[in-house]
C-alpha cells in the first residue's frame, strides 16, 4: 500500500473515531465513548514510545513512568487548589521532560540489555517514591478533586473531553510524522539501523537519542495528564512496570516503525483485555500466552498486516 | 610540499596476553596512496580500529594534519576529515542507496537538530548525494534498497559514503573483499581516479589492487611494521618474502 | 542506635545479598551463555516458594518440602525452556523481553488461580526457628543464619563448577563461541537446557528460603527481580563474580539504608522532615547507587568474563 493510500486509510480511521460520540449517544452506550477515549489516551502514550522504541530502537521498559509523572503533576496541583489546565498540563509536560532528561542522560550511555534493565529500575524507583509519599495517598493514591480547567472547555462533559483527546492524538501523530521524516528523525533511524556506520560518518547518536527520549517522555507526560482526568483518580499504579510492558506491546503489536501502529496496537490490546476480562476473572492466564505467541509468530504487527510496505 | 597527513607513533594495544599492536610507527604523506599489507592475524583490523577511533590504544599517539587525535572518538575524527569504509559491509540496509549517501552528506552539512522539514526531499542533501553516487557509478541504482544491491554495489556504496564525508584521508578496509575478478578491476580503476586528490590508506589482501594502487606499502606482521617502501622495494625485501612464504607475492 | 543493632542489620544485609546473589547468578548465567534476557526469572522464584510451601503442608516435612519444591521448580524451568524459549535464542532482546513478559502474566495468574491472590504464610519448622547467640548481646535468628550459610555455599559451589570442572569449561566456552562448541560435538541444546534449569532452580531456592520471611503471593517474583537487575547492572552482566559483588553491595545498602537513613537524617533535619524523607529516600537508595555506578563505570564493576 503506497503512502497516499496509507494516509487515506489513517484519515478514515480518525474520521471513524470522530463519529463515535454521536453514535454512542444515539444508541445510549456511553461505555464505548469511555473505552475509546481510554484507548486514544494510551495510543498517545504508545505513539510517544514508538518514537524511541519503534524508530529509535531504544528498548525502554520504563515508559510508564511518564504517565505517572504527568498524572501526579496534575493531581498534586489540583490537591493544592491549582485547577488551571494550562498550568497543570505545562507542568505535566515539563516535569516529564526533566525526568526523562535525567534518566536518559544516565541510561543512554548504555545499550542493549543494560538499557532495558536500567529504564525498568528507574521507573520502579519512581513507583516506590510515589508509594512512600503519604501526603498523596501512598499506594492507594488519591482522587482528582477537580478536573483540569480550560477556558470554554468543560472536561466533565464526556463528549468535549473525547474530542479534546482526539485532537491531541491527531496533533501528536502529525508532529510525529514531521519529526520522523526530518533530519533529526533520519539520524535516529540511522542510529538504529546501523550504529557503527552512523559513528563512522561523523554522527554521535547520544545527543539525538537523548533528545528523542526527552520528547517521548514529554508527550507521554501529556498522556498522563489526560489519563488522570479520564480516570478521576491518581495512583502509583500508573507507573507499574507491567504498564510499561503493555505500552511496549502496543507499539510492537501495532507494528514497529509505523505511525498508525501504536493506535492499532492500543486498540487491539485494550479491546482484547476488555473482552477477556469480561469472560473470565483469570484473563491474564489467556493474555499471557497470547502475547507470547504474538511475539513468536506475529512480529510484523498489525500495521504490517493492514498497510503492507511495498518494497 | 609533501608533509605527513597521518603520523602514528608507538601504537600499542593488547588483549590479555595477545599484543595485537606492538609499537606501530607509520607515516602517511599527503596525497599518497599508502597500502598496509600483512598475513592473517597481523593485527590489521586492530590497527584500523585504532586509526578510525573505535578502539583506544594502550599507548602511542595518532596525529592527523599535525593535530593529536589519539583521544578523539570515531565521530569526532570523521568530522575532522578522516573517513572510512568497512571490511564487512556496513551500510543502512533498510534505506535506499541514495538515502545512505544523503545521511553521510547530512552529517557534514549543518545541524541535524532539525525537527520539521522533510529531509528526504531536501535538495541540499539530495543533489550532493546523487553526485557521489554518480562518481562511484551507482546512479542507476539510487532508489534501490541497499539490502537488495549486489555485493559489489554495496562495496561501491561504502566508498560513496566515505567520499560524501568530504575527507582529507580515506581509510579503506579491504575495499575489494569478496568481489569477483571483473568487479575488482572496476573498483581498482575507480580508486585510481581518486589517487593524488585524496590521501588513501588502503588495507588489502588482494595483491593486484595493492601493487597497482599503492605509492608506498607498509608491511604489518605480528603487530609491528617490518618494512615500508615503494612496491618495488617491498617486493624485493627478504623479510617480507619470508613473512609471506606461500602467499604468492610475485616478483 | 547501638553497635549490636548495626551488626544485626549488617547480617540482614548479608542475608538479603545472598538471596539476591542466587537470583542474579541464574539470570546472569543464562544471559552470559545463551544471550537470553529472561524476565520470567522472577516467576521461578515465586514457583519455588509456592511449591515448597505446598509440599511442606502436604507432607508435613520441611525438608521434603524443600527438595520437592526445588525439583518442581527445576521441572518447570526445563518445561518452559523446551516449550517456549527454544525459539527465542535466535531472536533479539526485544522479542525475548516481550515473550517472557507474557510468561510472567501467565504464571502470576496461574498462582492466583490455584492458591488465590491473598498472601500465603509459611512456617519455619521448629528445628530452624529460634535464635542463636553469636556474641554476648547479639541474638540472631537461626533461620536467617542458615540462609546466609546456604547462599555462600552455593556461591562457592558455583565458583568451583565454573572455574574448575569440565562442565564449567564447556559453559565458559559456550559463552564465547557457541558454534565452535557445537562443532566439537557437544550437545549444545542439552547444555542450554541444563543451564537454564539450574538457573531456575537457583531462583526457586531463593524463593523458598524467602517464603517464611516475606510473604508468598502472586507477583512476588517481579519485585525482587527488579532489584536483581540493579545487582546485575552494578556488578556487570555475564559475570558470577559481578553478581556476587553487586548482590552483597545492594543487599547491604538497601538493608542498612532502610534501617538507618531515617534516624541519621533526624540528626540533621527535623523529625517530621526525616519522617517524610527517610523512607522515600531509603527506597530509592539502591537506584541512586546504580545511577552513580553507571555514571562512573557503564559496564558495571566486573563485566563480562565468567
Amino acid at each position: 500500500m503506497n503512502p497516499r493510500n496509507r494516509a487515506i486509510a489513517l484519515a478514515l480511521g480518525l474520521l471513524l473515531l470522530a463519529a463515535v460520540p454521536p453514535i454512542a449517544s444515539l444508541f445510549n452506550q456511553p461505555f464505548y465513548l469511555d473505552l475509546l477515549r481510554r484507548i486514544m489516551i494510551f495510543a498517545i502514550a504508545a505513539a510517544s514510545l514508538n518514537l524511541i522504541l519503534g524508530y529509535g530502537g531504544m528498548i525502554s521498559f520504563g515508559h510508564a513512568a511518564y504517565l505517572g509523572v504527568g498524572g501526579y503533576a496534575v493531581g498534586v496541583l489540583a490537591h493544592y487548589g491549582v485547577y488551571d489546565g494550562f498550568l497543570q498540563w505545562s507542568l505535566a509536560i515539563g516535569a516529564s521532560a526533566l525526568v526523562a532528561l535525567v534518566i536518559g542522560a544516565v541510561s543512554i550511555r548504555t545499550s542493549g540489555v543494560y538499557f532495558i534493565m536500567i529504564t525498568l529500575a528507574f521507573t520502579q524507583m519512581l513507583y516506590y517514591l510515589g508509594i512512600s509519599i503519604e501526603e498523596f495517598g501512598g499506594d492507594d493514591g488519591m482522587r482528582l478533586a477537580v478536573r483540569s480547567r480550560f477556558p470554554g472547555l468543560d472536561l466533565s462533559d464526556a463528549n468535549a473531553f473525547y474530542y479534546l483527546v482526539l485532537a491531541v492524538l491527531v496533533l501528536v501523530l502529525f508532529l510525529g510524522h514531521r519529526l520522523v521524516n526530518s533530519r533529526f528523525g533520519l539520524v535516529i533511524r540511522a542510529a538504529r539501523s546501523n550504529e557503527a556506520r552512523t559513528r563512522a560518518v561523523g554522527v554521535s547518536p547520544y545527543p539525538y537519542r537523548l533528545a528523542a527520549f526527552v520528547i517521548a517522555g514529554a508527550v507521554c507526560g501529556l498522556a498522563g495528564a489526560l489519563l488522570v482526568n479520564h480516570t478521576g483518580y491518581l495512583t502509583p499504579e500508573f507507573m507499574n512496570w507491567t504498564r510499561s510492558g503493555e505500552l511496549m506491546f502496543m507499539v510492537i503489536l501495532g507494528g514497529i516503525g509505523s505511525l498508525a501502529g501504536p493506535v492499532l496496537g492500543a486498540f487491539a490490546l485494550l479491546v482484547l483485555e476488555d473482552l477477556l476480562s469480561g469472560w473470565t476473572e483469570h484473563w491474564q492466564l489467556i493474555l499471557g500466552p497470547l502475547l507470547v505467541l504474538s511475539v513468536l509468530f506475529f512480529r510484523r504487527g498489525l500495521a504490517g498486516l493492514f498497510f503492507p510496505k511495498n518494497e | 610540499m609533501n608533509r605527513n597527513l597521518l603520523e602514528v607513533r608507538g601504537l600499542a594495544k593488547s588483549f590479555g596476553a595477545l599484543r595485537a599492536s606492538d609499537g606501530i610507527d607509520l607515516e602517511v604523506r599527503q596525497g599518497e596512496t599508502h597500502a598496509i599489507i600483512g598475513p592473517n592475524g597481523a593485527g590489521k583490523t586492530t590497527l584500523i580500529a585504532q586509526l578510525a577511533g573505535e578502539l583506544r590504544p594502550d599507548a602511542g599517539t595518532v596525529r592527523f594534519a599535525g593535530e593529536d587525535i589519539t583521544s578523539l572518538s570515531a565521530p569526532q575524527r570523521a568530522r575532522k576529515g578522516l573517513a572510512r569504509s568497512f571490511q564487512i559491509t556496513s551500510i543502512y540496509a533498510d534505506f535506499s542507496a541514495l538515502e545512505n549517501v544523503m545521511l553521510a552528506v547530512q552529517a557534514h552539512a549543518g545541524s541535524s537538530f532539525r525537527f520539521w522539514s522533510p529531509a528526504r526531499e531536501d535538495e541540499a542533501l539530495r543533489s550532493p548525494a546523487r553526485k557521489f553516487l554518480d562518481e562511484v557509478g551507482l546512479s542507476a541504482r539510487a532508489d534501490v534498497q541497499a539490502a537488495n544491491l549486489a555485493h559489489g554495489e554495496q562495496r561501491q556504496l561504502e566508498i560513496a559514503m566515505a567520499l560524501a564525508c568530504r575527507p582529507h584521508l580515506m581509510l579503506l578496509d579491504e575495499p575489494v573483499a569478496g568481489m569477483g575478478a571483473e568487479e575488482t578491476q572496476r573498483m581498482i580503476a575507480f580508486l585510481s581516479t581518486l589517487k593524488g586528490g585524496k590521501t588513501i590508506v588502503l588495507v588489502e589482501h588482494d595483491m593486484d589492487a595493492v601493487f597497482s594502487l599503492a605509492d608506498r606499502i607498509s608491511v604489518l606482521v605480528y603487530g609491528r611494521i617490518i618494512a615500508t617502501g615503494t612496491p618495488r622495494e617491498i617486493r624485493a625485501n627478504v623479510e617480507v618474502r619470508r613473512a609471506y612464504l606461500g602467499e604468492g607475492a610475485t616478483a | 542506635m547501638n553497635f549490636f543493632l548495626v551488626l544485626e542489620q549488617t547480617l540482614n544485609g548479608l542475608q538479603l545479598g545472598v538471596m539476591l546473589f542466587l537470583m542474579a547468578a541464574g539470570l546472569t548465567l543464562v544471559f552470559g551463555i545463551m544471550n537470553l534476557m529472561n524476565l520470567a526469572h522472577g516467576s521461578f522464584y515465586m514457583v519455588g516458594a509456592y511449591l515448597a510451601t505446598y509440599f511442606y503442608q502436604v507432607t508435613g516435612s520441611y525438608l521434603l518440602g524443600v527438595l520437592l519444591g526445588l525439583a518442581g521448580t527445576l521441572a518447570v524451568g526445563v518445561a518452559v525452556e523446551l516449550v517456549a524459549l527454544r525459539t527465542l535464542y535466535e531472536r533479539d532482546h526485544l522479542d525475548q523481553v516481550l515473550a517472557t513478559f507474557g510468561l510472567i502474566l501467565f504464571f502470576n495468574e496461574l498462582a492466583a488461580m490455584i492458591w488465590g491472590r491473598a498472601a500465603l504464610y509459611t512456617d519455619i519448622p521448629d528445628y530452624l526457628s529460634g535464635h542463636v547467640d553469636l556474641l554476648p548481646g547479639l541474638r540472631y535468628p537461626l533461620y536467617r543464619l542458615v540462609i546466609i550459610v546456604v547462599g555462600l555455599a552455593v556461591a562457592a559451589l558455583l565458583w568451583f563448577v565454573v572455574a574448575r570442572t569440565r562442565l564449567g569449561m564447556l559453559i565458559r566456552a559456550g559463552a564465547s563461541n557457541r558454534a565452535m562448541v557445537a562443532a566439537l560435538g557437544v550437545n549444545i541444546r542439552l547444555l542450554y537446557t541444563l543451564v537454564f534449569g539450574f538457573g531456575a532452580a537457583l531462583a526457586g531456592l531463593a524463593g523458598l528460603m524467602a517464603g517464611p520471611i516475606h510473604v508468598v503471593q502472586p507477583g512476588m517474583g517481579e519485585l525482587i527481580l527488579i532489584e536483581v537487575f540493579v545487582v546485575i547492572v552494578i556488578g556487570g552482566i555475564g559475570s558470577i563474580r559481578g553478581a556476587l559483588a553487586g548482590a552483597l553491595i545492594v543487599g547491604m545498602v538497601d538493608t542498612l539504608g532502610r534501617a538507618f537513613l531515617k534516624p541519621t537524617l533526624a540528626t540533621v533535619l527535623s523529625p517530621t522532615a526525616a519522617d517524610a524523607a527517610g523512607p522515600a529516600l531509603a527506597s530509592m537508595l539502591i537506584y541512586l547507587l546504580m545511577a552513580v555506578v553507571l555514571a562512573l563505570k557503564p559496564q558495571g564493576l566486573f563485566p563480562a568474563r565468567l
